[in-house]
């Protein structure tokens, strides 16, 4: 893969020019977070963002889109929330997180909507620091080799840009003189070590590898039932999952009973009504089968299928779960690891 | 990595074939018989499956639903349903009339496995609306009779109006190639000539049962498995042997909305038919 230079000062005239071509979308602030938004003004992107509060998955599979056009006709494709995008400033996770939809919506049936909207993004990708609840590097998806068309290496002085694809290229020789192609030995040192400080800025680790055999071996461990008590249900931790993608369906039907749409939306497994069929049979009313059902899938199913958890170690259910019910402390409940605080916690809150 | 070489080769799965009713008819009071014709002939003709397979079936402003297939692929055309009156999907379908259009995909799922079940006896146990998916690969094994051994039935009903398809099932009494025993939980008309209890007390009928060589397939309201099961374990027939259809809420039906998923198989693409080796291996099945 060829690597070359960009000053710092070069990025946002590269980014203009290539803004020509599709819609630039990158991590802007939101309050006191961030968010992946379509941009024109280059100086609201944060390139220091450590997580947006919603995934990348969005721009792909957006919260409600709608699926068909249906008349007397038949069933019309509608692909029209589908534009020409460039995505700047996506972490390794979320790359992690895309290709693990990749393998899930190109097995069995594809999936149109997913598959076109992907082939219509971009993704340049870029170089993050962990913080406190970060830990992509237990589940090795704090770097990248694939997935991504340009890659931004943060150095402070300059950006070290990776090209992985031809579309990448192409970018790249919009303007190629803003770009240097000669890498000085200092340069790489400092990559080195700035890859080696990355690495050690993980503040705390999860043993992935134990988990399919723990979850086995804990299924009808009472911790479950204690999760369930203390869950709200609210399903904050699917929508901010970078690889969580079931949905639901609508029919939205005109008056006269014609035309239609079929509108597809995020749904989430920890919902009540998610696993309810008809006449009212529910396989999972209760919470604990709900959230064991998100751990399983997470932490063990999806490791015996495609060998890697679908975990990428973004730290979103961390920072998001109102009662700290997450893969940390799920993971180390399990491990039997620095459970106490959290149990006592929950115990004195949840159980009384 | 060139994504766009990868773009949509295939057709959009989601996309419905336009059918027609062509017979509906009350079963019972809340089961209707639904006989469908894909619109485009051709399609209709060369349209396979297999028994145990299941069908998404819409209807426009009520949305779209899983059903099992009770007609059997030895009967090519015309595609048949027994479907009950319990949500808003199948609301609709009861309100629509001979002729009417509705949206069809499919045929989904693994359906029961009819190359393994070959030269051996099939014992098929069917609680009320489990007929739907058992009746297909009933008539295919009686269509193919020559390919199976001994074939039994045992079928029970709350009650002799709720039994589906009864006069089907009393004709099949009278075949000889055919082992068919009825029951009915109560009898409110005081005129059932048949067993009266659990279709479990069906199994003492039951002559000879070589278990490693049966084939035994069940379905039924959820509470019948564990106790039927029972009986085939009893009887010894192998766990692998032993063959369940089972009902999850579907979105997709091509293992893309989760809804099915119970660990990491789902129940559209790698069920509904599962042995009961995987119920023990996987738990949360039944």
């Amino acid at each position: 893969m060829r690597i070359i230079k960009l000053k710092k000062g070069n990025l946002f005239p590269f980014l203009e020019i290539i803004s020509e071509e599709a819609d630039l979308w990158a991590p802007v602030k939101k309050g006191d977070k961030h968010i992946f938004k379509a941009v024109d003004d280059f100086s609201q992107i944060e390139l220091g963002t450590t997580r947006t509060i919603i995934p990348p998955r969005k721009i792909f599979l957006p919260p409600t889109f709608n699926m068909f056009n249906v008349s007397e006709k038949g069933y019309n494709e509608d692909f029209s929330h589908i534009t020409k995008k460039i995505l700047f400033g996506i972490h390794p996770c979320d790359i992690h997180g895309l290709l693990t939809l990749d393998n899930f919506y190109k097995q069995a049936y594809m999936d149109p909507y997913y598959l076109e909207a992907r082939a219509n993004t971009l993704i340049l990708g870029l170089s993050c620091w962990p913080d406190e609840y970060c830990f992509a590097k237990s589940t090795n998806t704090h770097t990248i080799e694939e997935g991504f068309d340009l890659f931004f290496t943060d150095l402070k002085d300059f950006f070290l840009v990776w090209i992985g694809s031809s579309q990448g290229d192409d970018l790249i020789r919009l303007k190629p003189e803003l770009f240097d192609e000669s890498l000085k030995d200092k340069d790489i040192q400092t990559y080195i070590n700035w890859q080696a400080e990355r690495d050690k800025a993980y503040k705390w680790d999860l043993n992935f590898t134990a988990m399919p055999d723990l979850i086995e071996l804990k299924y009808g461990d009472p911790l479950w039932e204690k999760l369930g008590d203390a869950c709200l249900a609210c399903g904050s931790c699917t929508n901010v999952c970078p690889t969580c993608c079931c949905y639901n369906i609508m029919d939205k039907q005109f008056l006269g009973g014609k035309d239609g749409k079929i509108i597809r939306h995020w749904d989430a497994c920890t919902l009540e009504e998610y696993s309810e069929v008809a006449g009212g049979e529910n396989f999972r009313k209760k919470r604990s089968d709900r959230l064991k059902l998100w751990y399983t899938h997470k932490l063990q199913a999806f490791i015996s299928k495609y060998g890697k958890p679908s975990c990428v170690g973004c730290g979103r259910c961390i920072v998001t779960c109102p009662v700290d019910i997450n893969v940390r402390t799920v993971g180390k409940t399990l491990l039997g690891e620095e459970a106490d605080a959290f149990w006592a916690r929950l115990n004195k809150e949840v159980t009384k | 990595m060139n994504r766009e070489n990868k773009q949509l080769t295939q057709a959009n799965p989601f996309i419905p074939e336009p059918a027609r009713i062509v017979r509906a008819y009350h079963l019972t009071e809340d089961v209707k018989f639904f006989q469908v014709r894909i619109v485009d002939m051709e399609k209709a003709l060369s349209f396979k499956y297999h028994p145990g397979q299941f069908a998404m079936i819409s209807v426009l402003g009520a949305g779209e639903a899983p059903f099992s297939i009770s007609s059997t692929p030895s009967r090519p055309g015309l595609l048949e349903f027994c479907i009950r009156k319990a949500g808003t999907v199948t609301s609709a379908l009861f309100r629509l009339k001979e002729n009417d259009l509705i949206g069809f995909r499919g045929p989904y799922g693994n359906g029961f496995p009819v190359e393994k079940m070959r030269d051996k006896d099939i014992l098929i146990v069917v609680g009320g609306l489990g007929t739907a998916p058992l009746r297909s690969v009933l008539l295919y094994c009686l269509d193919n009779r020559d390919q199976f051994r001994k074939v039994s039935l045992l079928n029970g009903a709350k009650r002799p109006a709720e039994m589906i398809f009864r006069e089907e099932f009393f004709a099949l009494k009278e075949r000889e190639d055919l082992e068919c025993y009825l029951a009915v939980d109560e009898d409110d008309t005081g005129t059932w000539t048949e067993n009266i209890g659990v279709v479990t007390t069906l199994f003492p009928k039951l002559k000879e049962v070589d278990s490693s060589n049966t084939y035994a397939l069940v379905c039924g309201p959820p509470v019948m498995y564990k106790f039927v099961i029972k009986e085939f374990v009893n009887l010894n027939i192998p766990k692998d042997q032993i063959l369940m259809t089972l009902e999850r809420r579907m979105k997709c039906g091509v293992g893309k909305c989760g809804h099915c998923a119970i660990d990491y198989i789902y129940t559209c693409l790698d069920g509904p038919v599962f042995t009961y080796w995987d119920v023990i291996h996987m738990r949360e099945l039944i």
